[in-house]
């Protein structure tokens, strides 16, 4: 029954209607096999996948992902975290439950397909070009005028020589009392939904090639040190480069409102031993080598090796300076005992206050009684209020940062670009390209006139089609 | 002239504009939407010249950036697109009475953004992150999606106050036949899906060049995604299952709901990447 309708012709209305009665008689009588196939390629089906994944995408924006247990505790306490613990709250894009509707998707997606493309494809390659002329005479956008003084044959040359000019090759069909023409272009613009469907399985394909072959790293490296291996953000596995990254340097940059302008490292790789090149990196531009991305995400301070410390002998105010390396251990003048730089903090916490970067020492009077002091970079007079035989200051020190890079390889990346730009190409062609038929008419009238009539049929935007006819229909008035 | 005087002028001429397009509606005068629009243009006018010189200031600051980059600048652009795409609308299609609906979101918009006391006007200075010629292109199609959608959604509401018979001696009447605003509403979609499309992947291609993940679940990416797919429904059910006026019209407000919220409320409810903006 359906291979008997004018299929070459049809809208997209009348598609549905076919794909509605296939439905229908198909729920009849069915085998087991075809009733799974049926329950895949129902449209029903792709929207509430959709609604599904849409709503559920919601929990994961609401609830904290990838959070420790204790912070689960705190948020949500006991009962709520054994629910997300089961259904998997905690990294729900990753829950089986999620990937599952996005397979389900999937196969909805290839079977509908398919289902589809088995009909159109012979609208799209007829073998030969058919229409309906009773169908272009009821079409809500047809417009008739007379045309007096002329000739039945130079109005319809006339008009045939437009349609070929402004849509294509024209069909001619002549009748005793009347001539049609028939003009089509953009039947092909009707595969555009199935380019959008399958740069949908491209981009899955890509994240999950992505999934299985790619990591996601992060590596902290002092200025002037070198690794080859970074630790993957989620399993905290080592996981080794094939080549060295060395820092040369990092550097920082402010605005003067204090917000950070710039992150920049100097990296060198070095491969086999020796230096293979080097390269600036900042925030939106990393280093790329051999399928390893390389990108500036933070930084902080790294441990100097040494700072020039005064001490200052309290009775009266004599200041000895020394240049201290960490770990270094120093006679304290006249032999009072010794003072051993031990360490660096970037932070230094003093009762709940921040003092920032801090050298920690130990004392060690010559009675052989130690302990420890805190000596501020910030705060010079802190190790005064000791009250001490002597106050110690940081007078200056290298600073040094280490760089937080995070290192990333992901294969699947290339699918997943082709598919974005498939999908923008599948997009413009089925929104806003249409498969469009036009029909003119002309009928001879009593004595030298004749009556011409235009209409058109479109798969889609039947709004612009029939204020395109109003165009023509005057062009047409003027020739 | 400078750049916050050129904006609070564009403000008061969309009002003007929004008033006068409700005017014509009420008193069904055709010439006050004719009016209305010359205001509009107007107003889209210091708007534009407005979003040039904040342009041209940030480099005289030393900063030196698109204005795309804090919520202020985003609501500005926001308004500024949504005329965009409705003149082109009215000129396309000659139909002004639907100005009634459209013109009053152009004001709203630009005028949350110069009246809130919780929006600053100041010209910031961008973030590492944010240093990217992928921001521009992020910013634009995104927007110009948000535009479409917005309007959608304006039309959509004609359909829960026209009176479908065209005898109906109602007050709104005169609105645009349900054929016409069916039509309007699916172009309008079908606009602000292909650029959100596009605002999407520029996006995903940029943390890709920025973070190494071209998509991490982010909050805002998550909700344009939902935002995606409420949209991508509305297609499906229009095209495959036939639905038409005021069904379709309620998925298209619900899809504007979830624009909102991927606009603002993730940004003052949610944490994550965006929330400058």
């Amino acid at each position: 029954m359906i291979r008997n309708c004018h299929l070459s012709a049809l809208p997209a209305n009348d598609l549905v209607k076919i794909l509605l009665k296939k439905e229908e008689n198909l729920k009849k009588k069915q085998t087991i096999p075809e009733k799974i196939w049926q329950f895949f390629c129902a449209v029903k089906l792709s929207v509430i996948t959709l609604v599904l994944l849409a709503v559920t995408s919601i929990i994961g924006t609401v609830i904290l992902q990838n959070g420790s247990k204790a912070e689960y505790l705190r948020l949500y306490g006991e009962t709520f975290y054994g629910l997300i613990r089961i259904f998997k709250f905690d990294d729900m894009y990753h829950a089986w439950w999620f990937l599952g509707l996005i397979i389900l998707l999937c196969i909805n997606l290839v079977v509908c397909s398919i289902e589809r493309l088995s009909i159109t494809w012979k609208i799209i390659f007829p073998k030969k070009i058919k229409f309906n002329p009773e169908r272009f005479r009821k079409q809500k956008n047809l417009e008739s005028w007379s045309v007096k003084n002329k000739d039945i044959k130079t109005v319809t040359s006339d008009c045939e020589a437009f349609l070929s000019k402004t849509v294509g090759r024209v069909i001619k069909e002549e009748t005793s009392d009347s001539t049609i023409l028939y003009s089509e272009k953009g039947r092909w613009t009707r595969i555009g939904v199935y380019v959008v469907h399958s740069s949908i399985l491209l981009l899955l394909a890509g994240a999950l090639i992505g999934m299985i072959f790619g990591f996601k790293a992060f590596l902290n490296l002092d200025e002037g040190k070198s690794s080859g291996t970074a630790i993957i953000s989620k399993t905290k596995a080592r996981v080794d480069l094939g080549f060295l990254i060395r820092c040369n340097t990092f550097d920082v940059k402010f605005y003067d409102t204090g917000a950070p302008e710039e992150f920049k490292s100097n990296l060198t790789i070095i491969e086999n031993g020796k230096e293979s090149f080097t390269k600036d990196i900042l925030v939106n531009h990393p280093l790329r080598y051999k399928g390893i991305n390389i990108f500036q995400a933070s930084y902080g301070s790294a441990s100097p090796d040494s700072a020039a410390v005064d001490i200052i002998r309290m009775s009266d105010k004599k200041i000895v300076s020394r240049k201290i390396k960490i770990g270094e251990e120093i006679e304290l003048p006249e032999n009072q005992g010794s003072f051993q730089l031990e360490g660096f903090l970037p932070h230094f916490d003093f009762r709940g206050h921040n003092l920032g970067e801090t050298f920690i020492g130990k004392i060690t009077l010559k009675e052989g009684k130690s302990f420890q002091i805190g000596l501020p970079v910030k705060f010079p007079t802190f190790d005064k209020m000791r009250k001490g035989k002597f106050a110690f200051t940081v007078k200056e020190y290298e600073q040094k940062y280490y760089t937080g890079l995070q290192v990333t390889k992901d294969p699947g990346v290339w699918y997943v670009y082709v598919g974005f730009i498939l999908m923008i190409i599948g997009c413009w062609i089925t929104f806003f390209m249409s498969h469009v038929s036009y029909f003119i008419e002309i009928k001879k009238q009593s004595g030298k006139s004749c009556r011409v009539s235009i209409s058109g049929t479109t798969n889609r935007n039947n709004q612009g089609l029939k204020l395109k006819i109003k165009k023509y229909v005057i062009k047409l008035k003027g020739i | 002239m400078d750049s916050s005087l050129s904006l609070s002028t564009a403000t008061f001429v969309y009002a003007l504009a929004s008033i006068f397009y409700i005017g014509s509606f009420s008193f069904k005068q055709k010439f006050f939407a004719k009016i209305g629009f010359i205001i509009l243009c107007l107003g889209f006018f210091f708007n534009t010249y407005g979003i040039i010189l904040r342009w041209i200031e940030s480099y005289q600051m030393g900063y030196g950036h698109a204005p795309f980059a804090n919520m202020y600048e985003s609501l500005v652009f926001f308004s500024w697109t949504i005329a965009v795409l409705y003149i082109f609308i009215e000129l396309k299609y000659k139909e002004s009475i639907i100005g009634v609906f459209a013109s009053p979101l152009v004001f709203l918009s630009i005028a949350y953004a110069s009246l809130s006391p919780d929006i600053s006007s100041e010209i910031s200075p961008l973030i590492p992150a944010l240093k990217s010629n992928w921001l521009i292109a992020h910013v634009i199609t995104c927007f110009l999606g948000y535009a479409g959608f917005a309007v959608a959604f304006g039309f959509s509401i004609i359909y829960f106050v026209k009176p479908k018979s065209s005898e109906s001696k109602s007050f709104f009447a005169k609105l645009p036949s349900w054929d016409l605003i069916d039509e309007l509403t699916y172009q309008m979609v079908v606009f602000g899906f292909l650029f959100l499309t596009i605002g999407i992947i520029t996006g995903s291609v940029w943390a890709n060049s920025a973070w190494g993940k071209y998509w991490s679940w982010d909050p805002k990416e998550t909700w344009s995604l939902i935002t995606w797919f409420v949209y991508a429904i509305f297609m499906h059910l229009r095209m495959m299952k036939g639905w038409h006026g005021k069904k379709l019209a309620i998925v298209s407000i619900i899809g504007f709901m979830a624009v909102i919220f991927t606009y603002f409320g993730v940004n003052f409810l949610l944490s994550g990447l965006h929330s400058y903006g």
